[in-house]
């Protein structure tokens, strides 16, 4: 039992390791991402807790958000994300998310659908991707809430 | 790419043109001093001047200072005899404060005989291991941190005076790349955040210019008294990059250059941060 529970869990590690190996293509067009990165819609009320996950998104460590005012301590070093679903369509704001630096050139902003080009990422990080497909759907599903 | 991406691009060019040069309106309003010429700041800001009015307060009061418990260790370790020559710091340096009166302000110092340079922390296990024939203290041991923070606390008030040129200049050089290489799964360097940013909130943290004047540094948070080379481990942690190691020519190189970037501010250890 306990012997191949570890079993079990090592397969799990390398099962995750080796599909993390992959470099993420996108499938980048003027400037934006117009298809879903799950092949399906977001969830905003999903995306919204991923927003606020520290260990997730954690996009309020850099934006402010009026409608978010109740939670404490909003970032300063991006800017508001107020209206931002009236300056950006959905396509390009699938793009900022996943790698804003196509868009920002050298922007301090990381990029959430990345896992390749990083230098002297931590070990349990390599080859991983901050947010998964699904959580960028769903980031992308609220911010389009933020008219 | 659409024209609304173009006038984005002109306002963060714009942005990074301001901040680059050290100009942010917040930095207007703390005391700095003058940078000398070339330098990448107007006014070399402490981190004293960014935190709290509480913070600061604590870190002004040598009695309520908790640094100061540190400081008070090591004068009396400064005279115990340890090592198989019966020697103690005292025996060979007297009083610390005169014989160590401005080392700190200059750390870290070219070594002649190890052809590299050498910060306070090395300095005082090359001590004990060659002179006292003692064993070194491990690096975040509360001995080690103790004695750093009283050796520099002789240099108090004294400006920062780092050597960079001659054989220190490929170290120097070796610091500032690492200072502006992006790194970690949130690839930012260094600089993104502490020249770039610094005097905005990232979320609770307020950002300073990441000068090292005040080090060994009590922090609020750990309870102790915190020595640069952690500094550099938990920044670099924080962005989940791997850092490098203590004591590493890696965080050597980049103590010689973090130093110039703070060059004049008056020494502060023990300072109080949060
Ligand atoms: C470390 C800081 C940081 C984090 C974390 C961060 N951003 Fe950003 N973001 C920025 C900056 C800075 C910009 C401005 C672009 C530039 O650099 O010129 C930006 C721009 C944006 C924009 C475009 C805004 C506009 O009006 O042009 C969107 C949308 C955005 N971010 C969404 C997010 C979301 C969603 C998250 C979390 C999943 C997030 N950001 C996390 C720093 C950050
Ligand atoms: C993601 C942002 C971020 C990055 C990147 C970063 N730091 Fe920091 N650093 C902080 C924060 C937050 C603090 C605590 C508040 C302050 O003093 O700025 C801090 C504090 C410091 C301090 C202490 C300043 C004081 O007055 O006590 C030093 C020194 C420092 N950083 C150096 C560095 C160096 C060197 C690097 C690169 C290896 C680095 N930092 C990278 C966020 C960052």
């Amino acid at each position: 039992m306990q012997r191949s529970r570890v079993a079990a869990l090592a397969l799990c590690l390398w099962a995750a390791a080796a599909s993390a190996q992959e470099p993420i293509k996108l499938d980048v067009v003027n400037d934006s991402l117009p298809k879903s990165l799950t092949g399906a819609p977001g969830n905003a009320g999903a995306g919204k807790k991923v927003f606020l996950t520290r260990t997730l998104g954690n996009c309020l460590a850099c934006h402010q958000v009026t409608s978010l005012k109740s939670e404490e301590f909003h970032g300063e070093f991006g800017p508001s994300l107020d209206g931002v679903a009236g300056r950006y369509s959905e396509a390009q704001l699938r793009l900022i998310v996943a790698d804003p630096k196509r868009i920002f050139a050298d922007t301090v902003m990381p990029a959430f659908y990345r896992n390749d080009g990083l230098s002297r990422v931590r070990p349990e990080f390599v080859g991983k991707t901050i947010l998964t497909a699904a959580q960028v759907e769903d980031v992308v599903a609220y911010l389009k809430t933020l008219n | 790419m659409t024209s609304r991406y173009v006038g984005l691009f002109a306002v963060a060019a714009a942005a990074i043109v301001l901040t680059g040069a050290g100009i942010s309106a917040q930095e207007a309003e703390r005391k700095g001093i003058p940078a000398p010429p070339g330098h990448v700041f107007k006014t070399i800001i402490s981190g004293y001047e960014f935190r709290s009015k509480e913070t600061r307060a604590l870190q002004d009061d040598d009695l309520e200072n908790p640094g100061f418990l540190a400081v008070e260790r090591a004068a009396d370790a400064w005279k115990k005899v340890e090592g198989s020559e019966g020697k103690s710091c005292a025996s060979c340096h007297g009083e610390a404060e005169t014989t160590m009166k401005g080392v700190g302000a200059a750390m870290p110092k070219w070594d002649d005989r190890l052809k590299k340079p050498v910060n306070l922390e090395q300095r005082i296990n090359i001590c004990r291991t060659e002179k006292m024939k003692a064993e070194p203290w491990a690096f975040k041991s509360q001995a080690l941190t103790d004695m750093t923070a009283f050796v520099r606390f002789q240099s108090r008030g004294m400006p920062v005076a780092v050597k960079t040129d001659g054989p220190m200049s490929p170290w120097f050089e070796r610091g500032k790349q690492i200072y502006y290489t992006r790194v970690g799964q949130l690839d930012l360097a260094c600089a993104s955040c502490h020249e770039r940013n610094n005097g905005k909130f990232m979320r609770a943290d307020f950002l300073s210019q990441g000068q090292t004047n005040g080090f060994p540094t009590y922090r609020l948070r750990d309870q102790r008294l915190v020595p640069l080379h952690e500094r550099f481990e938990g920044c670099m942690f924080d962005v989940r990059a791997e850092p490098y190691k203590p004591l590493s020519d890696e965080f050597l190189a980049l103590e010689v250059y973090v130093a110039w970037r703070g060059i004049g501010l008056p020494v502060e250890t023990p300072s109080v941060r949060n």
